[in-house]
C-alpha cells in the first residue's frame, strides 16, 4: 500500500515564531477562542482596578483573592464537568449551604470529630448528586428541572438541619477555619510548589515528546518546549513571590490547585474523562461506542455535588460560620458564570477544568475591585451579570463561527 | 463456500410505535463471505443492522452467534461478540479528534491512563491502509469533509479486531477512488476470513464484491440470491416486488425511445 501524497491544501504549520502567529490567526478566524478572551479580560481588569484604586495589585489583596476563589472555584470544577455533558446543575449553591449546615451541626452541636463531620458533609453531597443523577440519567427527567427542584429542596433541608439556630459560628480550633486562614508561611513552600509545578510540567512534556519521537510522530520544536516551560515558570514563580510578600502559601489555594490538577488528570488522561467529552459531544454515538452513558451522567452529578459540598465548607469558613441562608444569593450564579466565563461551552463537549480557575479569578477580581472602590452590592450584581452575558455571547458567536469555518 | 454461519437471525421482528419495521426476518452470515443486504428506502436494512449491533434490541426472534443463542441488548454486547458496525449516520463525536473517535470505547491504556501516543500511531497506520488523506488526526472530526468522516467511521470498525463487520452504505459519500478503496477493503476483510454485511443501493458495487444478496422488502425477507448466476433484473424485481417496476419500465421506455430514434435515422 503506497503512502498517499500529502494534500497540497493542508495547513502545515511553519516553523519558528512566524508559525505560531499564523496558527494563532487561524484559530481566531476559526472561532476557536477557548480560554483566550478570559486571559485578556483578566489583564484588563487588573490594569483598570489598579489604575482606579492603586491598591489592587498589592500582595495582600492578591493573596486574599487567591483564598476567596477556592470555595467557588472548587464548586466551579464540578460545574465544568456538568457543562461538558451539555447539562446544568442549578443546585450547587443549596448543596454548599446544606453541607455547611450539616458539618456545623455535627461538629459544633453534636461534638463529632471535625474530620468525621467534614467527611459526612461531603458524603451527604455525594448522596445528593446520586439522587440528581438517578432522576436525570435513569428516569430521564431533564437535569435542569431535577436540579431546580434540588435548588429549592436542599435549601429547605438546610434550614431544617439548622433548626432553631440562625447561625452556628466556627470554633477557633476548627479544621474548617484553617481552610481559609492557614498559611504555609515559610517561603520555601510557595517556591517549592512553583518549582514542582514547573518541573512536573516540563518533564511531562519532554517525556511525551520522547515517546512521540520514538513512535515517529510529529514533535514540538525545542523552542516551543522552552517557551512553554518558561511561561509556566514565570506565572508560578510570580504568584509564589507575591504570596510570600504577604503571609505565604494559603492552604485554600493548595486544596483548590489539588482539585484542579485532579480534574485535569481525569479529563485528559483517563478513559472516564474521554467518555464525559463523548457523551457531551454526541450521546447516541457514545452509547453506540459501548459507553454506559447513564453511568457517566450519574457519576458526573455525584462529583459535582460532592465538590459543591466541599466548596460549601470553604464558603462557611470565609463567612465565619454556617447559617440558614449560606449559599443562597449570588453564589450559584457566580459559580456557573465562572465556568462559562473561563471558556467552557454551555453547549457541551468543549472546555477544560482550568476555566474554573480563570473564571473565578475574573469574578473575584471584579468583586474585590468594586469593593475597593466602595461600590454597592447592586452594582456588583449588574456588572457580574453583564460579564456573564458577554461570556455567553462569546461562546455562542464562537460556536457559530466554528460552524461556518467548518468546525461545528 | 459452505462454512457454518457465524451469525444467524431467526424470525427477528422489530416494531417502532405504529411502524412494524421488521417482520420475521431470517438471515445467515458466514465467515469469509460478503453478504449484501439490499432493499428500497425504508425497507428496514438499517433497522436490521441496528438490532444486530445492539442499538435497538429485538422484540421477538432469536440471534445465534457461532451456533449459540445470544442476547444483544446493548451495543456493548455486540462489541463483546466481535461485531463491528459502520452506521449510516456514522455516529461520530464531532467535538473529539480523529484519534479519540477511532478508539472511543476501546481506548489503549498504559498504566491505566490513556496512551495518547500509541493511539495516534495506530490511527495513522489504520488510516494509511485506507489510503485516505486527513489533514491531521488531531483535529475535531467536525472539520473533516463528508467522505473523510465516512472513512474515519469505517476505520473505527477495524480497530477492535472484529469477526463480523457491518457496513451500512459505506460508500454513499465517497468519490470514485475512495469507493474503490473501500471495496478493496471489503475484499481484504473477506480474505482474512471475516464475515461482512454490506448495505448498498449501488448494484454495481454489490455485484463486484458480494457473494450473496439478501433482499428485504417492506421489513420482510424477499429472497437470498447467489451473486454469481443471478441477473440484475431478478434482484431488482425482488427489491421492488414485481417484474413490472419503475426500473424496468424506465429501461423499456429508454430502449424503446432509442429504437424509435434509430428507426427515424435509418428509415430502411
Ligand atoms: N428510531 C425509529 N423510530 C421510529 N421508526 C423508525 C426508527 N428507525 C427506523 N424507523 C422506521 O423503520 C422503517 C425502516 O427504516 P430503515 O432505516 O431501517 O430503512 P432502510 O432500509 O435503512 O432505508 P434507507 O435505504 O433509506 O437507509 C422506516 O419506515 C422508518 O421510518
Ligand atoms: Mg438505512
Amino acid at each position: 500500500m503506497t503512502q498517499p501524497a500529502p494534500d497540497p491544501r493542508l495547513l502545515v504549520r511553519e516553523r519558528g515564531l512566524a508559525g505560531y502567529v499564523t496558527e494563532f490567526r487561524r484559530r481566531i478566524a476559526g472561532g476557536e477562542l477557548g480560554s483566550l478572551p478570559v486571559v485578556v479580560g483578566l489583564i484588563i481588569i487588573a490594569i483598570v482596578f489598579e489604575a482606579q484604586t492603586g491598591t489592587f495589585l498589592t500582595p495582600g489583596n492578591l493573596s486574599n483573592i487567591s483564598v476567596y476563589i477556592a470555595g467557588p472555584g472548587i464548586m466551579a470544577v464540578g460545574i465544568v464537568l456538568v457543562l461538558l455533558l451539555g447539562e446544568i446543575d442549578l443546585s450547587v449553591g443549596s448543596v454548599a449551604g446544606l453541607s455547611a449546615a450539616l458539618w456545623a451541626v455535627l461538629s459544633v452541636n453534636q461534638g463529632y470529630h471535625d474530620l468525621l463531620a467534614i467527611g459526612l458533609a461531603i458524603v451527604a453531597g455525594a448522596a445528593v448528586g446520586l439522587i440528581h443523577g438517578f432522576f436525570f440519567a435513569k428516569i430521564g427527567v431533564p437535569a435542569f428541572v431535577v436540579t431546580l427542584a434540588g435548588f429549592l429542596g436542599w435549601s429547605g433541608l438546610q434550614i431544617w438541619v439548622m433548626g432553631n439556630e440562625g447561625t452556628i459560628n466556627i470554633p477557633r480550633d476548627s479544621l474548617v477555619r484553617d481552610f481559609t486562614t492557614y498559611y504555609f508561611s515559610d517561603i520555601a513552600f510557595a517556591y517549592g510548589l512553583a518549582a514542582l509545578i514547573t518541573a512536573g510540567y516540563v518533564l511531562a512534556l519532554l517525556r511525551t515528546e520522547r515517546r512521540r519521537e520514538r513512535a515517529a510522530l510529529a514533535t514540538r520544536p525545542v523552542t516551543e518546549i522552552v517557551l512553554r516551560g518558561a511561561l509556566v515558570a514565570l506565572v508560578a514563580f510570580t504568584v509564589a513571590y507575591t504570596l510570600n510578600q504577604h503571609r505565604g502559601l494559603p492552604l485554600a489555594l493548595v486544596i483548590f490547585l489539588g482539585v484542579l490538577f485532579a480534574g485535569h488528570f481525569v479529563l485528559r488522561h483517563t478513559p472516564y474523562g474521554r467518555q464525559i467529552y463523548a457523551v457531551g459531544g454526541n450521546a447516541e454515538a457514545a452509547r453506540r461506542a459501548g459507553i454506559n452513558v447513564a453511568r457517566v451522567r450519574l457519576t458526573v452529578f455525584v462529583i459535582a455535588s460532592s465538590l459543591a459540598a466541599l466548596g460549601g465548607l470553604f464558603w462557611a469558613a470565609q463567612a465565619g460560620g454556617a447559617s440558614k441562608s449560606l449559599g443562597s444569593g449570588n453564589l450559584l450564579m457566580n459559580v456557573i458564570a465562572a465556568a462559562v466565563i473561563g471558556g467552557t461551552s454551555l453547549f457541551g463537549g468543549r472546555g477544560w477544568v482550568w476555566s474554573a480557575l480563570l473564571g473565578t479569578l475574573v469574578i473575584q477580581s471584579i468583586t474585590t475591585g468594586l469593593n475597593l472602590l466602595g461600590m454597592a452590592a447592586e452594582i456588583q450584581y449588574m456588572i457580574t451579570g453583564a460579564v456573564l452575558l458577554l461570556a455567553v455571547v462569546l461562546d455562542s458567536v464562537s460556536r457559530r463561527t466554528q460552524r461556518t469555518a467548518g468546525r461545528t | 463456500m459452505t462454512a457454518a454461519p457465524v451469525l444467524e437471525l431467526r424470525g427477528v421482528s422489530k416494531r417502532f410505535g405504529a411502524v412494524q419495521a421488521l417482520t420475521d426476518v431470517d438471515l445467515e452470515i458466514r465467515p469469509g463471505e460478503v453478504t449484501a443486504l439490499v432493499g428500497d428506502n425504508g425497507a428496514g436494512k438499517s433497522t436490521l443492522v441496528k438490532t444486530i449491533a445492539g442499538v435497538h434490541p429485538i422484540d421477538s426472534g432469536a440471534i445465534h452467534f457461532r451456533g449459540e443463542p445470544v442476547r444483544i441488548a446493548r451495543p456493548h454486547d455486540a462489541q463483546e461478540l466481535g461485531i463491528a458496525t459502520v452506521y449510516q449516520d456514522l455516529a461520530l463525536c464531532d467535538n473529539l479528534d480523529v484519534v479519540a473517535n477511532l478508539f472511543l470505547g476501546r481506548e489503549i491504556r498504559r498504566h491505566t491512563m490513556l496512551d495518547h501516543v500509541t493511539m495516534e500511531q495506530r490511527s495513522r497506520e489504520l488510516l494509511d491502509t485506507l489510503s485516505i488523506r486527513i489533514p491531521s488526526v488531531r483535529i475535531p472530526v467536525a472539520s473533516l469533509s463528508g467522505g473523510q468522516r465516512q472513512v474515519v467511521a469505517i476505520a473505527r470498525a477495524l480497530v477492535g479486531e472484529p469477526e463480523v463487520v457491518i457496513l451500512d452504505e459505506p460508500t454513499a459519500a465517497l468519490g470514485v477512488e475512495q469507493t474503490a478503496q473501500v471495496l478493496d477493503l471489503v475484499e481484504r476483510l473477506r480474505e482474512r476470513g471475516l464475515a461482512v454485511i454490506l448495505i448498498s443501493h449501488n448494484m454495481a458495487d454489490v455485484q463486484a464484491v458480494a457473494d450473496r444478496v439478501a433482499v428485504l422488502r417492506l421489513g420482510r425477507n424477499n429472497g437470498v440470491f447467489p451473486v454469481a448466476g443471478t441477473s440484475h433484473e431478478t434482484i431488482i424485481a425482488a427489491i421492488t416486488g414485481a417484474a413490472d417496476n419503475a426500473v424496468s419500465r424506465r429501461r423499456d421506455r429508454i430502449s424503446k425511445a432509442g429504437d424509435e430514434e434509430r428507426e427515424q435515422e435509418d428509415p430502411s
